[in-house]
């Protein structure tokens, strides 16, 4: 069982985020549940969403309070939840924002974490580019593809497209491809500052 | 074909693979998405022959079905919570008169204080409208139960309920099987009405009738619930044979054979208690689940079966009888009476608070530990001290203000929000 714990604020598609990434481990034959903190989808307020993967049936519906990996598409909820509840020394973590870690006040959570388990991705950024708007969620799937290996690259663009037609789908395709560059690259070179549009 | 997708839109496609003829809704949270769905297959052509009508309320949406399932349709509609209460005068009436109507309930809370969230109040208090009651333990199930319910309401001539809990696997996407239009069309044949509104063969649906035949009426909906007893477990048998899988039927044992200690519940809820079921076993202990398939008609000889050898059951469940206690519960001891067993009831996930492997483990240690009182109402995960400085508030006198804010406030919390497990500061 792999577990996943995005999250976000109303409007930034998280739960879309937890719900695509079931559907792109279900395209590899796997088992997945995604659900939301049901019901508190407001514009703004913070969002969590989740997402379980596994090889066998998955029969539990509790929240995940101790996930394998979490998702931040909002680092201004740093100070508004306790976002790292349950995450273990060796649990996967990628955060959307274009400044280092320690600069969010994050650099003993950094510490703790396995180095090559942790990325900052500036996933708005990527996202403005790629699809001319701010939604961070297709970005930031392709990042924990590229950062856990969990699922493929190619299974995260093949759900995107599915569920939108046309050029939202094509640009967040090209937006979930561009962070899978970006860690990739970073986890070779260390923490880069920005994205080269 | 297995598909990754919302329960909501997996239960909407099977709906309409069941081809309804009228459907009449009103949406409300957490049902929207299958109504909205269904809406969607009426005007793009996925679905055809049926008549969406938007209503008014729900008190018009079950109205409506009525009139359409008189006129001999297919009838299909679906609510959650305030929606079904609001329904409530039309239930009766669509049971007593024996109309084969289905209806999705996507399980919520019923308010006072408001709350949107998942648990069984709202199906439970209309257990006794004479409506045939089905509970999904998985979305799988709820696409499968739909068909089966189409089969047993139109067999029988009964109204039927598909519970299935709000949120929890309304808004759940999981892996789920759908069938094809072939199979559903042989699995389920037309409709064919045992009674009809038809202007060539007129026939009154509804006639009023006094002390001489009202309770003989009234007695042929307690026996053709009976009869359903009967008709369940072969159309869930029969649904096997097609489908190839099981869903559906009376009760589902899980490890019971020599358990000393079951716990009983109802839908989905049963695979986090198949986890902790499955922990306890692999120490030692001889733990079993009891899901509860059909709480309406009450299966009392299949429950009694499955729990005969057990030394503690405890009868976990969504709601409750306000100044009474268990509701399923108390099905549960007329089903043991006589019977050498300690009853446990516990109410838990009221208001969609989640019902955690933790909080389970440490429930059933207190009750093989017999620290529980088998003769009181257990609350899981009950905030005790919250519940103590109200009552103390309370018993001052004066005007206190209403409970639900003063319990907010001493809890810190601006604004409701789902529970999120602990992870909100």
């Amino acid at each position: 069982m792999f577990a996943v714990r995005i999250h976000g604020r109303g409007g930034q598609g998280a739960v879309t985020a937890a719900e695509l990434l079931s559907v792109a481990a279900f395209d590899e034959g796997r088992h997945a549940q995604a659900f939301p903190t049901f019901g508190s989808e407001r514009t703004g307020a913070p969002v969590v969403s989740f997402c379980r993967i596994d090889d066998r049936p998955i029969r539990l519906r509790e929240p995940i309070a101790d996930p394998d990996a979490l998702l931040v598409q909002d680092p201004t909820l740093l100070h508004q939840v306790n976002l790292f509840a349950g995450l273990r020394d060796d649990g996967f973590l990628v955060v959307n924002t274009s400044k280092p870690l320690e600069e969010l006040g994050l650099g003993d959570l950094e510490e703790r974490l396995t180095a090559e388990h942790v990325v900052a991705v500036p996933a708005t950024e990527i996202a403005r580019h790629h699809l001319g708007r701010p939604l961070p969620n297709a970005a930031l799937l392709g990042a924990f593809s590229a950062l856990t290996g969990e699922v493929s690259l190619r299974s995260v663009t093949h759900a995107i497209r599915g569920r939108f037609a046309g050029q939202v789908g094509e640009g967040n395709a090209a937006a979930a491809e561009a962070a899978y560059a970006f860690v990739l690259d970073s986890l070779r070179t260390g923490p880069r500052r920005s994205v080269d549009a | 074909m297995l598909s990754q997708l919302e329960g909501s839109q997996a239960v909407a496609r099977a709906v309409t693979l069941c081809r309804p003829q009228v459907i009449a809704a009103y949406p409300i949270s957490p049902q929207t998405h299958i109504v909205e769905a269904l809406s969607d297959h009426v005007r793009t052509g996925a679905l055809t022959g049926c008549e969406y009508m938007m209503v008014e309320s729900e008190f018009g949406a079950m109205s409506a079905c009525i009139g359409a399932s008189a006129a001999g349709a297919r009838t299909y509609t679906a609510t959650s919570s305030q929606g079904l209460l609001f329904m409530a005068e039309a239930l009766f009436n669509a049971s007593g008169l024996g109309l084969p109507i289905v209806m999705t309930v996507a399980n919520r809370a019923i308010g006072a204080p408001i709350n949107i969230w998942n648990d069984h109040s709202d199906a439970m208090s209309m257990r006794d409208s004479g409506w045939i009651q089905l509970y999904a333990e998985s979305n799988q199930e709820a696409v499968d139960l739909h068909l089966q319910a189409f089969r047993l309401a139109e067999q029988l001539s009964v109204p039927v309920m598909v519970c299935m809990d709000g949120f929890v696997l309304t808004h759940a996407f999981e892996r789920v099987d759908l069938p094809t239009q072939d199979q559903v069309d042989a699995f389920l044949p037309p409709m064919r009405p045992q009674q009809l509104l038809d202007p060539d063969d007129p026939a009154t649906i509804g006639a009023m009738v006094g002390p001489e035949a009202f309770a003989e009426v009234r007695y042929l909906m307690h026996a053709k619930q009976m009869a359903a007893l009967d008709a369940i477990p072969v159309i869930a048998g029969e649904f096997a044979d097609t489908f190839h899988r099981h869903s559906g039927g009376l009760v589902r044992p899980y490890r019971v054979e020599d358990a000393e200690t079951v716990v009983v519940a109802l839908g989905s809820v049963l695979g986090t208690l198949e986890e902790v079921v499955d922990g306890l076993r692999a120490e030692g202990v001889r733990a079993g689940v009891l899901g509860i398939g059909c709480f309406r008609p009450w299966p009392v000889d299949e429950v009694r079966d499955a729990l005969r050898g057990a030394k503690r059951v405890v009868v976990l469940e969504k709601a409750f009888a306000v100044g009474a206690g268990g509701i399923v519960g108390q099905n549960v001891r007329m089903a043991l009476t006589g019977l050498p067993c300690e009853v446990y009831d516990v109410v838990a996930g009221l208001g969609g608070r989640p019902i955690t492997r933790a909080s389970l483990r440490r429930l059933l240690d207190e009750v093989l530990d017999a620290r529980i009182d088998p003769h009181r109402l257990h609350f899981l995960d009950l905030d005790t001290a919250v519940v103590e400085r109200e009552l103390e508030r309370s018993r001052g006198g004066g005007r206190i203000g209403p409970h639900a804010q003063n319990v907010l406030r001493d809890l810190g919390v601006v604004a409701a929000g789902s529970h999120g497990g602990g992870l909100e500061e």
